[in-house]
């Protein structure tokens, strides 16, 4: 989990420095209620390998009546580090595919039937679009970020179905 | 199976199964399909090309006769009408609406919805306000003149969903509606239905679009003229590994 966090965190923090909290909110803020927002805890966890790695440094910042908050900010090595993730083409999502992992060698094994396997697989992607379909139409127009991570979700969704049905009339 | 329904279903199925002869082969395109419909209820038909889900739809709607089993609608046992007693049942109880539109190109907007109130025997005066009430709903109400050519495959479809709905049929068969349309326009129309079907509308929906599947209430899986899944469409809770699993940034 830290893994996916840390690139975002870098990139809110090559804007500017903040703090924790902040990021946490500037992630939920832009990517809206559907992304999977990584809770306070794994963000001070996060922050501290990244410190540890030379990526981030930070100071404590005094403040009225409250204990002092710590501040962070890009070094030039997490700046290097941020490029390279930036530049890099990202990975297709679904290389590993658990289902199709199942599908092929539980069979196999006498575990499963195959056709009971695509018809639990189908009822549950079919009860995940249903879910994306709700939240899209609750997300403000607005906000775009949101609407287009949604989105996208469902494209991928429509392909994993697509793909359902073709190995239901290769393997049935 | 016979006799009698036991539930009030609006529509029922049992052993439902269609021949075809092609070149003096039999193709079985439908299988025995036993299928239920509530009054009200929502259901999808997916399934592969070629896997029956449009010759079924047809013969629930007696634009093709079944080869044996029985349909019941509404209580009442359907499959053996001749095409004019089809005619008649369809013009009271059954809207459908199709991948092509299916527009009568030589009428106005106005006279495809008018059409049907009239033909069901409503005066000119109900059939004109009907069709007035039912394109202002579905916003194309300044297209009431026009030639359906003129319009969008969008604006088509919901001059063809307003005819469909001319009569408030209990039952709505749709083929592939969102078929032969952009994402937005897919949305609209199923704005569109989804309203009706809130509205307490019974639909039974061929569909290919897992999109426009995941809105019905249930969903029935056709595989080589069978049922090969019936199950309702259960969204996955917020928040668990479902939906996030899929958002999942990578990085």
């Amino acid at each position: 989990m830290t893994g996916t966090v840390r690139q975002p965190l870098l990139a809110l923090l090559a804007k500017e420095p903040a703090h924790g909290y902040e990021l946490k909110l500037a992630l939920e803020q832009t990517f809206g209620a559907a992304y999977p927002s990584p809770n306070i805890g794994q963000i001070y966890v996060t922050l501290k390998r990244l410190e540890h790695d030379g990526l981030v440094s930070s100071q404590d910042v005094e403040q009225d009546r409250r204990p002092n908050k710590r501040v962070y900010e890009l070094t030039p090595r997490g700046r290097e580090a941020l490029r390279a993730w930036v530049d890099a083409p990202s990975d297709g999502p679904r290389v590993r595919d658990d289902f199709f992992v199942k599908l092929i060698l539980a069979p196999m094994a006498g575990l499963a039937d195959r056709m009971e396997l695509m018809n639990k697989q189908r009822r549950h992607y079919l009860g995940m679009m249903r879910a994306l379909a709700e939240l899209h139409s609750e997300t403000d127009p607005a906000e775009v970020a949101a609407r287009l991570l949604i989105e996208g979700a469902v494209l991928h969704l429509q392909a994993d179905l697509d793909w359902l049905q073709r190995c239901q009339e290769e393997l049935l | 199976m016979s006799g009698t329904p036991r539930s009030p279903a609006l529509l029922r199925t049992a052993g439902l199964v269609k021949t075809y002869q092609a070149g003096g082969v039999t193709v079985q395109a439908i299988r025995g399909v036993d299928l239920e419909l509530a009054a009200g209820e929502f259901v999808a038909i997916m399934g592969p090309s070629g896997s029956g889900k449009s010759t079924l739809l047809h013969m629930l709607g007696g634009l093709e006769p079944a080869t044996s089993g029985e349909i019941w609608l509404q209580g009442r046992r359907v499959d053996g009408l001749s095409s004019a007693e089809w005619a008649i049942l369809r013009r009271r109880h059954i809207g459908f609406v199709f991948q092509f539109f299916n527009l009568l190109s030589t009428m106005t907007v106005a006279d495809n919805v008018e059409l049907p109130a009239l033909l069901a025997g409503a005066t000119g005066r109900q059939a004109r306000a009907r069709r007035e009430e039912l394109l202002a709903e579905l916003g194309v109400a300044d297209k009431a003149a026009w030639a359906p050519a003129r319009l969008s495959g969008g604006e088509q479809q919901r001059v063809a969903l307003a005819r469909a709905m001319a009569n408030q049929p209990s039952l709505l068969l749709a083929d592939e509606p969102t078929g032969n349309l952009d994402s937005r326009n897919t949305r609209d129309v199923l704005r569109l239905l989804c309203r009706e079907h809130e509205r307490g509308q019974a639909i039974l929906m061929v569909t290919h679009d897992a999109r426009v599947a995941s809105l019905a209430d249930r969903v029935v899986n056709l595989f080589d003229g069978m049922v090969a899944d019936d199950a309702p469409v259960v969204p996955v809770p917020r928040g668990g590994n479902g939906i996030r699993g899929v958002m999942e940034l990578r990085g």
